[in-house]
Parts: structure tokens; C-alpha cells; sequence
């Protein structure tokens, strides 16, 4: 039996698993010392560049970009038609007030602090982070660490300063995990980018805590194109976390990052994504990580809110025995559409990947996945393991797999499985039975899909994840 | 061969629809070679293409040639020991038919249905659109279309055993275009198998279109065995449509041809509709096999099975792109897709691409797919037992093939279809691998 079949039900977990956007959406009045103004042309890269004090490296970079931007076509051969409802012309590419981060919380433009303080950044800090930066439409608003880990030689700063201050660490590796021609939304971010951390993690050190950076939008019609870079030296490890909201305007809103890592031999790097974008945001964002020998980066990613998400974290495994992983967890209501995935590209010897990945589709939403494993025939003992599991809430849910493996040679393993299921009537009679009502019931069931992979998540943001989906199941029934 | 050299490319100009052929037909034959000609050329970076070679798709150098002797092909045309009724074609001309079939059932070369039961043909011709990229060349099918077969088994008639249809391709640069379509009434019964064979060493090309249409209830089995030579191409597209509770089985054996394309798509269209969809293909030296499936799930309830198993020798490549599509409303639908790739050499390409589309709910839907070696162990259990390495992984790519010739669940056509497995392991073990 459907679960729709009983209609009563329907519109309330229609609700149900809807999560709490309410947090984020609220934005203050606009107070910007500097403005791109809309649209995109090489006079807007040369305000970009001129307001950001740019070296003539960084320019020319910016100008080529732009030139890619312009040849590449839009991917819509095999991605959604969505994508051409983006007006490239109203967007505003650059906002900022002029102010350079500050160290104290204390010293943030009250609204901007305001803002944050809403989030609960300053709270988390305080708890349990090892740094912050607060991003606010182009740039940073506040950027700290903890003093200590300015004495072990870790560097946590935004991309401008990372690349004016230590140039020589930022600039070799700076677009070499991600060409700018990757594709028409990472040339894009490369033409216009602003805000975005660059992390170096020096020889052996361990970061126990994580660090994070908040990205918000304040302004309609804006375009934020943030770029990270973060370097774990040999034997280094880290732990970063994003999260990201908007306030809901009318107009549809652009997120385009572009977030290279890089973890040298034996280092490891976990990035964590929360993305809670409101659902008028396309987020298209290009994330990959670089893992030489010994090494490991790990893709921890949740996508909960925007209009259309399209993110294929990517691991290159370029040195013997490199890891790489991505876990994905999809949350797509309606209007929604998810299209998440992962790319793996085993370059070495006995490299492994593992991708999991889990999708809930709720009333009209539709979740995608979308993957591509390549193991060349020169190598030998590289596995790669795929699983996608994908609920379907109610009977207009979409829900699609497109993954593309290719193997050449006899010395590697590959398994991929893709599982669709939804809530039955029998599990949620079954649980009613035993004194759950319905809401709760179903609540357990969506969160008992999910499980295993919300523990991967750091505990403070799995905690948060699960009473989301449970607040939100209990208020909706009865 | 200077001959062949003069006869107009297939790809040149329309042919002339034969004057003994209805009036529809030839308006579908030149609306089609319209259609061919507007229809791009598959290119690199096209969806339905990815990862092919598209450069095997230049045709142009193959003709039309008459079938010259009538050589020892009947002779050789020999697969099944008792088959109810055989036709023999080269060069889509027929040299030879036989048939016992039971009373009702409409069994004839193709170019004689269209002018004795025109009006069945074109109720059930080519009604479907071609989806999985080769609408070009099903075009192109259509347009050059002379002969092959139809067989429609009205309501409540089984036709026990197997019908073979021999295609064979003769001369340089010869093109075939056989076409079988096949219609079961309510309840009927039917197993259809067609030969695709070269008659000499030279060149062929075989753009094959299969429509099956299985009413209510009823049993349809099609077997696809493709033997061509090594110098030749194959681009054989199927479409089968299943009502309500009929099953149908779909079973492809690639063991020939230099590249061979096969897309085969499989609508349920009924509650308690069933659709097996099978594949063995043994590529070996520098073969190239690329399959695309869908089961497209547009009633509820239906079940849909797809198992494709490659065992991949020496340079091979191979492709496979699955689709299982689930209609809105299209509830309690049950499928599954299932690649398996042995990789038999280092020098072995498997590439799989297997999706799902699902716009309802309460549907049980899976794939798999998976790539990897003989591991060392299955090797040492057999030369344990006194099999030398070579015997034993030969021996295990056969058991992997087995396990989908099984579920054709016919003991004869079972025994065929090993034997010209068996041919070519025997193949590979004297020259290739």
C-alpha cells in the first residue's frame, strides 16, 4: 500500500520533514560602501579587482576566467533545464561595506553580529570550534582562531588576505585541484570570486577541533562566489566544517564556490557541509580534494535546503594508498531538486573510495544522484564501493540515479548498488501498534534511514540534524 | 568486388519501395529516409553516446548487393535440432522457409505479410519512438526495410517450440536490415529466435529493429544470437511492449562483430506484466559491445529483471547504460538491474552506467553493478582439484555466463545458446586469450 493512501496524513508530512528554514530567514537592510552593480562584464572583474587591492597575477586570472565563463556552454545536454532560468544580467556580483575581518566579535557592524548571533556562530565558537570566519555576501565579517594554533604555524584566513600574504604557500596549489575550465560555474567563481577561507595546516600538526565558516546572503539578486583552498602538509589533520543560509527574497539568488583541497602525504582532511540555503538559491558549487600517498579526504555533505543544488564532491587519488570518501545525505521538499553525487579519480596504486550516499524525497521534491568512478588500466588493486539509497515520501516524490563506472584492467574491484524505498503503511501500522503516533512514527522511520550516516557527521551538527527532523515530525500530526 | 565498389552507398539515396508493397509502406519508407537524413550524427559528448565510439558509426561504405550463389547457405543454417518452422535469409532475400505451425498463426517472411495481412503489419509496425540514441539508424532501418518477419499467434494459441529466422550477411560491404516483428493475442504462446551471421570473412553491416508486442496474458521469448565475423557491425535496436500479466523474455548473446550497439527498451504496460531482460557477451582481441537498456514502468504493478553479464578478454571494451524509468502512479513496481563484468585481461574496459528514474512511490527498485578479476582463490580451489589455471578460468567465465542462459528456461534453446558460447571459448583458448 502507499503511503498516501491515507490522505489525512499526506499534507501534514508534506510538513513533516520539512525542515526549520524560519532560523535563517530574516536579512537587514542593505548598507554597501562598495557595489559591481548587476550584470557581468570585464569592467566588473576590474572593480572586483580594484576594490580588493588584486595583484596583476590575480587580474589576468580573472580575466581569463571570465573569456571560459563566456565559451562554456550551460551543461543542460544532461543536467536539469532549471539552469537556464538563471539571469546572469540581474545578478550582483560583488557587495561588500570595505571593512576588513574583525578578530573580536566585539568590533562587527552591530547588524552583522546581529545576524550571526541568530545563527548561534558566536555560541559554537565559544563551544566547541577552533576558529571562524563569518562570511557576509562578498566578504569576511570576522575571521578568529585560537591563539595557540597561531603559534603551531596553522593559518586560517579568507582568500584574499591567503593570497596577498602568503602567496607563495597559496599560489602553487591555487586552481590546480580545480581548473578554472572545469566547467561554466567553477570558471565563473574564478572570474568573480571573493570570501572563502585558505587554510594551511602545517607538518604533523592535528587540529582537534574543527573549523568552520558560515557563509550568509544578505542582499537580493546576489551572487556569492566564494573560494577555499586548504592544504594539509604531510601527516596533518583537519577538520572543517560549513554551513551556509540566505533570507528568502522574491528573486531567485547564486551560490557558485569553488573549494579545492589538498592533503600531502598521510594527511587527512574531513570538510562537512551543511547547506541550508533558502529554496530560491541555486547552489552550484565545485568541490575536490587532491589525496597524495597515505592520504584521505572525506566529503561529509548535507544538502537540506536551495532551489536547485548541483555538487559532485570529487577525490583525485593521486598517491599510493590515498583514500577518498564521500557520505551525502539529500533532503529535497517541493520545488526542490537536489542533484548531488560524488567523482572519484583513482590515479594510484591500491587506492580506495567509498561513496554512500542517501536521499529523502518529500512531496514534490526530487533528488538526483549522480556519480563517476574511473580506475585506468595502468594500476592495480584500486575498490571502489557505491551504495545510494534513495526514501520516497509521497507519490509525486522524484528520485534518480545516473552513476558511470568505468574499469580497465583485471587488477581492481568494483561494486555499486542503488536501493529506492519508501515508508510503508506496514512499518508505520507497526509502530503505531506499539503506541507511536503517526508523526512520530514516521519521524523514526526517516530517521532510521538516515542513521548511520547523520553519526559521521560531528556531534554537535548530528545532534542538531536529528532534533530537526524530530521537532518538526511532532508538531505536524494531530 | 569492383561490383559491390559500384552499387550506391546505403547511406547515397532512397531506395525504391517495391511496387508489390502497400501504399503506406512506402510513405513510411520515405518519410523515414526524410527522418534519416534530418536526424544529426551521434557525436562525441551526446548523452545517449557517452562513452561510445562514435567513429564506428561511418556506414558509409556499405551497400546493397544481390546474394550471388545460392551457396551452402541453407546447409549451413542449422541451430536447433527441430525447430517449428526455420526461415533462411541473405541479404534479406529468402532462400529458403519451412514451417509446422498450428493453425491461426500468422507466420511470413515480412515482404509477404505487407502485401497479405497489410493491414495487421501496420497496425503493430514501428509504432514506438526510438529513445536510446539510434534514432538515426532505426531511420535508416526503415527506409532500406525489404524483409525479415512476422509472426502474430492469435488469442489462446501456443505455439510449442522455437521459430529461427537465419540472417546471414554475404560479400564485401554487404547491409542488412532485418526486421521481425512479432504480436501475441490474449494468452498466446511464442518463442522466436533470430541468427545474425556473416557467410564469409568480408565487411558486414546488420542494422537489425525487433518490435515485440505482447498482449494480455500471453508468453513471448526472443533470442538475439549474434555471430557475425570480427570485421563486422551491429547496431540491433529492440522494443518490446507487455500488457497486462504477459511476460516477455529479451535475451541478446554478443559473441561476434567487430562493435556491436544493441538498445533495448521495455515497456509494462499492464498490471502483473513481466519483463526479463538478458544478456551474455563474450568480447575478446579488440571487440567492442555497447548495451543501453530501459524498463520503462508505466503501469503499476509490473515486474521488470535485467541481468547482463560480460566476460571481457584482451582489448575489449564494453558498455552498458541501464535505465529503469517509473511512470508517476506507476505504484508497486518491482525491478531490478543487474551489469556484472568479469575482467579476463589487464587490457579490459568495463564501463557501466546504470540509473534509476522514479517518480512514484511504493516502488522496490535496486541496481548493481559490479567490475572485477577471477579472484586467486576460485583459481587455486580448481588447480587444486587438478585443473590447469587456464582450464579453470575458462571454466569459470562459462559458469558465469550460465547463470542468465539458465533463466531462458528451455532445455533445447538453453543447449543451443552454449553451443556457440562453447564456440567461442573454444576460440578464445586457440588464438585469442
Amino acid at each position: 500500500m502507499s503511503y498516501d493512501t491515507s490522505t489525512s496524513l499526506d499534507a501534514d508530512t508534506r510538513e513533516a520533514i520539512d525542515i526549520d528554514r524560519t532560523k535563517g530567514d530574516f536579512h537587514f537592510p542593505e548598507r554597501h560602501k562598495f557595489d559591481a552593480g548587476r550584470g557581468l562584464t570585464e569592467k566588473t572583474i576590474d572593480y572586483i579587482c580594484d576594490v580588493k587591492n588584486d595583484p596583476q597575477w590575480v587580474r589576468e586570472f580573472r580575466h581569463k576566467a571570465l573569456q571560459v565563463f563566456r565559451e562554456k556552454p550551460m551543461p543542460t545536454n544532461w543536467a536539469t533545464k532549471d539552469l537556464e532560468n538563471i539571469d546572469f544580467d540581474i545578478i550582483r556580483y560583488y557587495l561588500s561595506d570595505g571593512e576588513k575581518p574583525k578578530r573580536s566579535w566585539d568590533e562587527v557592524p552591530e547588524e552583522v553580529l546581529k545576524t550571526f548571533e541568530r545563527l548561534g556562530i558566536p555560541e559554537q565558537e565559544r563551544a566547541f570550534l577552533a576558529g571562524v570566519e563569518a562570511q557576509y555576501d562578498s566578504e569576511a565579517a570576522y575571521s578568529n582562531m585560537k591563539e595557540e594554533l597561531t603559534k603551531l604555524g596553522v593559518i586560517f584566513v579568507n582568500s584574499t588576505e591567503g593570497l596577498k600574504n602568503y602567496e607563495e604557500i597559496f599560489r602553487p596549489w591555487f586552481g590546480k585541484v580545480i581548473p578554472t575550465s572545469d566547467n561554466k560555474f567553477s570558471a565563473l567563481n574564478s572570474a568573480v570570486f571573493s570570501g572563502g577561507s585558505f587554510i594551511y595546516i602545517p607538518k604533523g600538526v592535528k587540529l582537534k577541533q574543527p573549523l568552520q565558516a558560515y557563509f550568509r546572503i544578505n542582499s537580493e539578486n546576489f551572487g556569492q562566489f566564494e573560494r577555499t583552498l586548504i592544504i594539509a602538509d604531510e601527516g596533518a589533520e583537519v577538520m572543517y566544517m560549513e554551513g551556509c543560509t540566505a533570507p528568502k527574497f522574491e528573486t531567485s539568488t547564486l551560490h557558485s564556490a569553488v573549494v579545492e583541497l589538498v592533503a600531502l602525504k598521510g594527511a587527512k582532511i574531513q570538510y562537512v557541509t551543511v547547506q541550508n540555503w533558502s529554496s530560491n538559491v541555486f547552489n552550484l558549487v565545485t568541490k575536490r580534494g587532491l589525496a597524495m600517498e597515505d592520504a584521505e579526504v572525506r566529503w561529509i555533505d548535507c544538502n537540506i535546503g536551495s532551489r536547485l543544488t548541483m555538487k559532485y564532491p570529487g577525490v583525485i587519488m593521486k598517491g599510493e594508498r590515498a583514500r577518498g570518501e564521500v557520505i551525502s545525505i539529500a533532503l529535497a521538499n517541493n520545488g526542490q531538486h537536489q542533484d548531488t553525487g560524488a567523482k572519484m579519480i583513482h590515479a594510484a596504486n591500491n587506492t580506495t573510495s567509498n561513496i554512500v550516499s542517501k536521499s529523502i524525497s518529500v512531496g514534490e521534491g526530487r533528488a538526483t544522484y549522480r556519480g563517476q568512478v574511473h580506475i585506468p588500466k595502468h594500476l592495480k588493486g584500486c575498490k571502489n564501493n557505491t551504495e545510494c539509497d534513495a526514501l520516497l515520501i509521497n507519490s509525486h516524490s522524484r528520485t534518480d540515479t545516473y552513476p558511470a563506472i568505468t574499469v580497465r584492467g583485471n587488477q581492481h574491484a568494483t561494486q555499486h548498488e542503488a536501493s529506492v524505498s519508501q515508508v510503508s503503511e506496514d512499518m508505520l501500522f507497526y509502530m503505531q501498534q506499539r503506541g507511536l503516533s503517526e508523526g512520530e512514527a514516521m519521524s523514526l522511520a526517516v530517521n532510521g534511514f538516515i542513521n548511520d550516516l547523520v553519526r559521521e557527521f560531528p556531534m554537535e551538527y548530528s545532534v542538531e540534524l536529528k532534533r530537526l527532523i524530530d521537532l518538526e515530525m511532532e508538531g505536524s500530526v494531530g | 568486388m569492383s561490383a559491390v565498389l559500384d552499387m550506391p552507398s546505403i547511406l547515397d539515396s532512397a531506395p525504391a519501395t517495391p511496387a508489390a508493397f502497400p501504399a503506406w509502406f512506402a510513405e513510411r519508407q520515405h518519410a523515414a529516409w526524410q527522418r534519416f537524413l534530418e536526424t544529426p550524427q551521434p557525436k562525441r559528448g551526446d548523452e545517449p553516446w557517452r562513452f561510445s565510439s562514435v567513429k564506428q558509426l561511418d556506414f558509409a561504405a556499405f551497400a546493397r548487393p544481390e546474394v550471388s550463389a545460392t551457396s551452402d547457405l541453407v546447409d549451413r543454417s542449422v541451430a536447433l535440432e527441430s525447430p517449428v518452422a526455420k526461415f533462411v535469409f541473405a541479404n534479406d532475400t529468402l532462400l529458403h522457409s519451412e514451417s509446422n505451425l498450428p493453425e491461426g498463426v500468422v507466420c511470413l517472411p515480412l515482404a509477404d505479410a505487407l502485401v497479405s495481412h497489410s493491414d495487421l503489419v501496420r497496425e503493430h509496425f514501428m509504432k514506438q519512438e526510438t529513445r536510446l540514441g539510434s534514432s538515426k539508424w532505426t531511420a535508416l532501418h526503415e527506409a532500406h526495410l525489404a524483409n525479415g518477419l512476422f509472426v502474430y499467434v492469435p488469442k489462446n494459441v501456443e505455439v510449442a517450440g522455437t521459430i529461427e529466422v537465419f540472417h546471414w550477411v554475404a560479400g564485401e560491404n554487404a547491409a542488412i536490415f532485418p526486421h521481425t516483428l512479432i504480436v501475441t493475442g490474449a494468452n498466446a504462446k511464442v518463442r522466436v529466435v533470430d541468427y545474425f551471421q556473416s557467410a564469409d570473412a568480408s565487411p558486414g553491416l546488420v542494422i537489425a529493429v525487433n518490435d515485440l508486442i505482447a498482449g494480455p496474458g500471453s508468453k513471448l521469448d526472443y533470442l538475439a544470437i549474434q555471430a557475425l565475423n570480427e570485421k563486422s557491425k551491429i547496431v540491433q535496436v529492440n522494443e518490446t511492449g507487455a500488457g497486462k500479466d504477459a511476460s516477455t523474455i529479451g535475451f541478446i548473446l554478443n559473441t561476434g562483430a567487430s562493435w556491436a550497439r544493441n538498445e533495448s527498451l521495455c515497456r509494462l504496460e499492464g498490471e502483473g506484466a513481466r519483463s526479463d531482460m538478458l544478456s551474455v557477451s563474450v568480447p575478446a582481441r579488440g571487440q567492442e559491445y555497447d548495451q543501453r537498456t530501459f524498463q520503462h514502468h508505466v503501469s503499476p504493478g509490473a515486474y521488470s529483471d535485467l541481468l547482463y553479464k560480460n566476460s571481457l578478454y584482451d582489448k575489449t571494451r564494453t558498455i552498458f547504460s541501464g535505465l529503469i524509468f517509473v511512470d508517476e502512479g506507476a505504484h508497486r513496481t518491482d525491478a531490478y538491474q543487474t551489469c556484472r563484468n568479469l575482467l579476463m585481461s589487464g587490457d579490459a574496459e568495463a564501463n557501466s552506467m546504470p540509473g534509476l528514474e522514479i517518480n512514484a512511490d511504493d516502488v522496490k527498485c535496486s541496481h548493481g553493478s559490479t567490475s572485477c578479476p577471477i579472484s586467486d582463490e576460485e583459481i587455486f580451489y580448481l588447480r587444486a582439484r587438478g585443473i590447469d589455471p587456464a582450464r579453470a578460468r575458462q571454466l569459470i567465465a562459462r559458469g558465469f555466463s550460465v547463470e542468465v542462459i539458465e533463466r531462458l528456461g528451455d532445455e533445447a534453446v538453453e543447449g543451443m545458446v552454449l553451443r556457440f558460447l562453447d564456440d567461442k571459448f573454444a576460440h578464445i583458448a586457440g588464438g585469442g586469450a
